[in-house]
């Protein structure tokens, strides 16, 4: 029992010493929280802190004449986490914006905190379009992607291509359901058709009975509304069992380090809708480049997004003067974004930040001529149409 | 012909295709099955030796050049010399405690050696591919199945049969089955137990590695490829009975069989159907399809 | 030998009620909430002798429930709390009434596999919210009197369930019915021999143990404010099982220090790498931030090899 009482005296010590250093509320302390060690770690993970320590040092390290300070953390992918550290940055240790990424669950929990305390809440990396829906709040920006741009990308970029029957191999989860019933509007209303869908239970290993009855379907494209490992095992699998000569994978959210993982021989004739990719233009390869010598790896959309939003983040509590979030969001509405990321770029009242869609094919193994270069360009689906349309959004504040 | 809306052949190309799976589980549950019936432990790190044999296969390829038939034999030695050590240091102090603790030993290993590769490899995974003598795939008529995946089922099977009948009709198997009896009276008969609960772990976890060497092809390599299976694979030993080795083979076949089945009729629930048959078969034979109540 | 063990509760007491002045209080609400959790777990595992794989069923199942109530429903936190409570006992029965017909392994693999299906339950069903969670829990007002936006009353709100959760289970355990729970976990044959219905007594406290549990769960929802689907899934109870472990199996202090002790990792195991980093000058240990599923792993292997009494046990002379 005496112990049960010195535990506890040590416990609060550790509680209290945490939140020892007092918060300069007028310094600008980005919070930023994602998965650092599970399944989305390669997508954003240290790769966007990392990314945002760049945009922090590219912006001059200072702003409103005080030094910029970046603390981050591990949600592993449990929303209790993301929102629990989240309140505690802001209400212990003076975070004036927080950065969250990867796990929608996550995004959504971290936005409600972050818009209770009015405090600007920026996602790169979850997909879930309720962020800017039904989720949505004044202070929240869905910065790189959401489930409609991938779906229109996607979708429409195959219509264009004269492919319009398809059949849907998707993960049995919310997610996985949108990505499905998004890309499935398109291409009805394109004049395509759904002959067909499977779903398979989150983290199947095997996948090679769904591709069958997608075989026996005949559609012209297979589209997988799934994401990471399940993509990354339906594409070995598909080349396995010879998918691939007879139809069309359309990845409806694959990063480029997925494609790394599958290995170009495997992934070759992949379709991938991306928000960005590195080897787009010199302002991205000069980005990419800087960026691998730290991380040895190529940035993911994510990643860059992380850069991106940071610098325009920065750019507008210098421009507005002040880091108050209701006058930092004004002025991030005003401007167009052009950067390494997209070119006029814009913020709508519902948070969505509407840019450009690319949809790329990944090459063929002897058209790679250097490790990551595995993108050709098929489309671009330019911003107005990708995202869904303003008047459609089911958020409040318009 | 059409069978609940399905045609023959599309029903026979999934029975193929659980066969495919249900090689693994046989495999798999085989080895914690020795394992729990030799030594009362639980084994909850067999997902994680599964992974190990897989990554040990890359490594080998990526950094030494060995090719996929070494491996073969080369990754279940190895994993298995990692599983003796695991035994002398660590898991031979919990032999004469409750279950809980050798569970929670594995379970805690699990998250240390998955922890580590992953910090090393990332989530994402590595790719590794077949070895050309057993890439392309066969037309059988009613499907086009990949030469592989017959070659896993094959294989499978092989060791599942040789490893049931070294254990039923071998003299060292008659030691390992009276050891699972009566321990004591074996040792007193001479029998270098200790020895033998080593070896029996090296073998069960060297089962699970050459498991993952077959895996290594069609799932792709990752860290976390383990902890998809091993509550599955814990399910079907429990159905088969936990100490039964005709039990686990065939039960890991069997749940392959109607997984398969269930991914054409209700895929979203294919991941749960073991469970729901467990609770049946625990609910009426207490010990499992094949097993003894101890 | 009261006084001083009197003493020695109301100065926990007295930590109890100043910490959320030093300490952050959702942090706090959080440990007590696991502490609870872990207290009714440890009812059925270290004084029964019962171990279950699939009580994150019951914590995260209460927290549905109860947020759906909340939010959905227009019931107030007392209410939704009630109805969260009594949904995890009505599932404890069911779990509890198959599990119990079999003993050992066979009971833990059944509660594991029934779990199992609940988990595939909660994340088809669309009132779950699946993947994304179930979110914007509101506070509301206690009895529309308290307003619970208020952190600080919500702790003393928690605080208080908490207790009372605690004083149940101190009562249920030096009662009877907790003496024929310990016979039970001794040695159970001959519990049978002395003709007590042992299955009666395994399902009360099944659903006992459950019912508080959902306690837990259901209060997490409310301070939280939403639930997901990492509340359901096996490696909550796994969690729930080491910080019984790690607390020390079989102790009524056990779950409250082990719950803390997890927590603090959970949340600062950066924190904690950094500060190791600085005082050992070695550089890996900042790193360790990343990686709360190796130094899990690592105490778990610890644990068991070299501290099974746990932190209480240990230094309590007898077990």
């Amino acid at each position: 029992m005496k112990r049960t009482l010195i535990s506890m005296a040590v416990a609060a010590l550790a509680a209290v010493s945490s939140g020892a250093n007092a918060a300069d509320p007028s310094a600008v302390k980005i919070g930023f929280i994602t998965d650092m060690s599970g399944l989305y770690a390669d997508i954003d993970g240290q790769g966007g802190l990392e990314a945002i320590k760049m945009a922090v040092a590219d912006f001059g390290g200072n702003v409103l004449g005080k030094k910029i300070e970046i603390v981050s953390a591990d949600h592993q992918n449990k929303a209790d986490i993301a929102a629990s550290k989240t309140r505690e940055w802001i209400d212990q240790d003076g975070v004036s914006v927080i950065f969250g990424g990867t796990n929608s669950g996550t995004a959504l929990a971290t936005s409600k905190v972050a818009a209770e305390k009015k405090r600007i809440y920026i996602n790169n990396g979850a997909g879930t379009s309720a962020l800017t829906n039904e989720q949505c709040t004044p202070y929240t920006i869905h910065y790189t992607y959401d489930t409609v741009a991938l779906a229109n990308g996607s979708a429409k970029g195959m219509m264009d291509k004269g492919l319009k029957t398809w059949y849907f191999l998707t993960a049995d989860y919310a997610f996985g359901y949108a990505l499905e019933k998004d890309a499935t509007n398109v291409i009805n209303a394109t004049g395509g058709k759904v002959l067909g869908t499977s779903k398979h239970p989150l983290n199947a290993s095997d996948f090679s009975s769904y591709l069958l009855q997608a075989q026996a379907s005949k559609a012209q494209v297979l589209g997988l509304a799934n994401a990471g490992g399940d993509t990354i095992n339906s594409v070995k699998a598909a080349n396995e069992f010879g998918i691939t000569k007879t139809m069309k994978i359309a990845g409806l959210l694959v990063f480029i380090s997925d494609v790394h993982a599958i290995g170009i021989q495997n992934a070759q004739g992949l379709l991938a809708t991306e928000a960005w990719y590195w080897d787009q233009n010199d302002q991205t390869r000069q980005f990419a480049k800087r960026y691998f010598e730290k991380m040895k790896r190529m940035p993911t959309m994510v990643q860059a997004g992380n850069y991106s939003s940071t610098m325009t983040y920065l750019n507008a509590v210098k421009a507005a003067g002040t880091n108050d979030s209701d006058k930092v969001m004004q002025q991030m509405r005003k401007v167009k974004i052009n950067d390494m990321f997209t070119k006029n770029g814009y913020i709508r009242k519902d948070g969505t930040m509407v840019h450009d869609m690319y949809l790329y094919e990944v090459k063929t193994p002897s058209e790679v001529e250097s490790p990551w270069k595995y993108y050709k360009l098929v489309a671009t689906v330019p911003g107005e149409k990708a995202f869904a349309p303003e008047a459609y959004s089911k958020c409040m504040n318009k | 012909m059409e069978i609940f809306g399905l045609s023959s052949s599309a029903l026979l190309s999934q029975l193929l295709l659980g066969l495919v799976n249900g090689s693994f589980y046989a495999i798999l549950s085989l080895g914690l099955a020795v394992i729990f019936g030799l030594l009362n432990v639980i084994n909850f790190s067999h997902g994680a030796m599964f992974m190990l044999g897989a990554i040990v296969t890359w490594m080998a390829g990526q950094y030494f050049g060995i090719n996929y038939w070494v491996m073969l034999l080369l990754a279940p030695i190895i994993v298995g010399l990692i599983g003796i050590v695991i035994e002398r240091l660590l898991l031979r102090h919990l032999y004469q405690l409750d279950h809980l603790y050798g569970l929670l030993l594995t379970f805690g290993l699990t998250l240390f050696i998955e922890g580590v590769l992953r910090s090393i490899y990332g989530a994402s995974g590595l790719s590794y591919s077949a070895p050309q003598a057993l890439s392309g795939a066969t037309d059988l008529g009613f499907m086009i199945l990949p030469n592989y995946r017959a070659w896993v089922v094959a294989s499978s099977l092989t060791v599942c049969f040789a490893t049931w009948y070294v254990i039923e009709k071998t003299s060292i198997g008659a030691y390992l089955r009276a050891g699972t009896e009566n321990p004591k009276l074996v040792q007193a008969f001479g029998v270098n137990f200790p020895l033998m609960t080593t070896l029996t772990y090296g073998f069960g976890v060297a089962l699970a590695a050459f498991s993952g060497v077959l895996a290594a092809p069609i799932i792709q390599v990752s860290p976390l490829m383990g902890s998809n299976l091993i509550i599955i694979v814990f399910a079907v030993v429990v159905i088969g009975g936990m100490g039964s080795i005709m039990g686990s083979i065939v039960t890991g076949l069997g749940l392959g069989l109607v997984e398969g089945l269930t991914k054409v009729f209700y895929p979203e629930a294919s991941s749960t159907v073991v469970f729901a048959i467990m609770v049946i078969v625990l609910l009426f034979r207490p010990a499992g399809l094949f097993g003894r109540e101890k | 030998m009261k006084s001083p063990k009197l003493w020695i509760y109301l100065a926990i007491l007295a930590v109890a009620i100043a910490a959320p002045f030093f300490a952050y209080p959702i942090f706090l609400m959080k440990i007590l909430c696991f502490a609870l959790f872990a207290a009714a777990f440890n009812l059925l595992l270290g004084y029964t002798g019962l171990l279950s794989f699939g009580h994150a069923a019951f914590f995260g199942g209460a927290g549905y429930c109860a947020g759906y109530l909340m939010r959905d429903m227009g019931v107030g936190p007392a209410g939704g709390i009630i109805f969260g409570v009594i949904f995890a006992a009505a599932l404890g029965a069911l779990i509890g009434g198959l599990a119990i017909r079999r003993q050992g392994i066979y009971f833990s693999m059944i509660t594991l596999a029934l779990a199992q299906m609940f988990y595939f339950i909660c994340l088809q069903a669309p009132a779950s919210g699946g993947e994304d969670g179930f979110q914007s829990i509101p506070r509301g007002e206690l009895l529309g009197l308290i307003d619970l936006q208020n952190d600080l009353n919500l702790y003393y709100f928690v605080l208080v369930i908490t207790l009372i959760g605690f004083l149940f289970i101190t009562r249920i355990i030096s009662s009877p019915f907790g003496q024929v729970l310990k016979a039970i976990k001794e040695n159970e044959p001959r519990a049978i021999s002395l003709g007590y219905n042992v299955n009666r007594f395994k399902f009360l406290v099944f659903v006992l143990s459950a019912a508080l549990a959902g306690l837990a769960g259901a209060v997490q929802a409310l301070v939280l404010g939403f639930e997901t689907l990492t509340d359901v899934h096996w490696t909550m109870s796994g969690l729930v099982i080491l910080m019984t472990l790690v607390g020390g199996v079989g102790t009524l202090a056990g779950p409250f220090v082990g719950a803390l002790v997890i927590v603090l990792l959970e949340h600062r195991v950066g924190e904690i790498g950094n500060f190791l980093a600085q005082i050992t000058s070695v550089a890996w240990f900042n790193s360790l931030g990343e990686s709360v599923t190796i130094v899990t792993g690592l105490i778990f292997v610890f644990c068991v090899m070299a501290f099974r009494r746990g932190l209480v046990g240990i230094f309590t002379k007898k077990q």
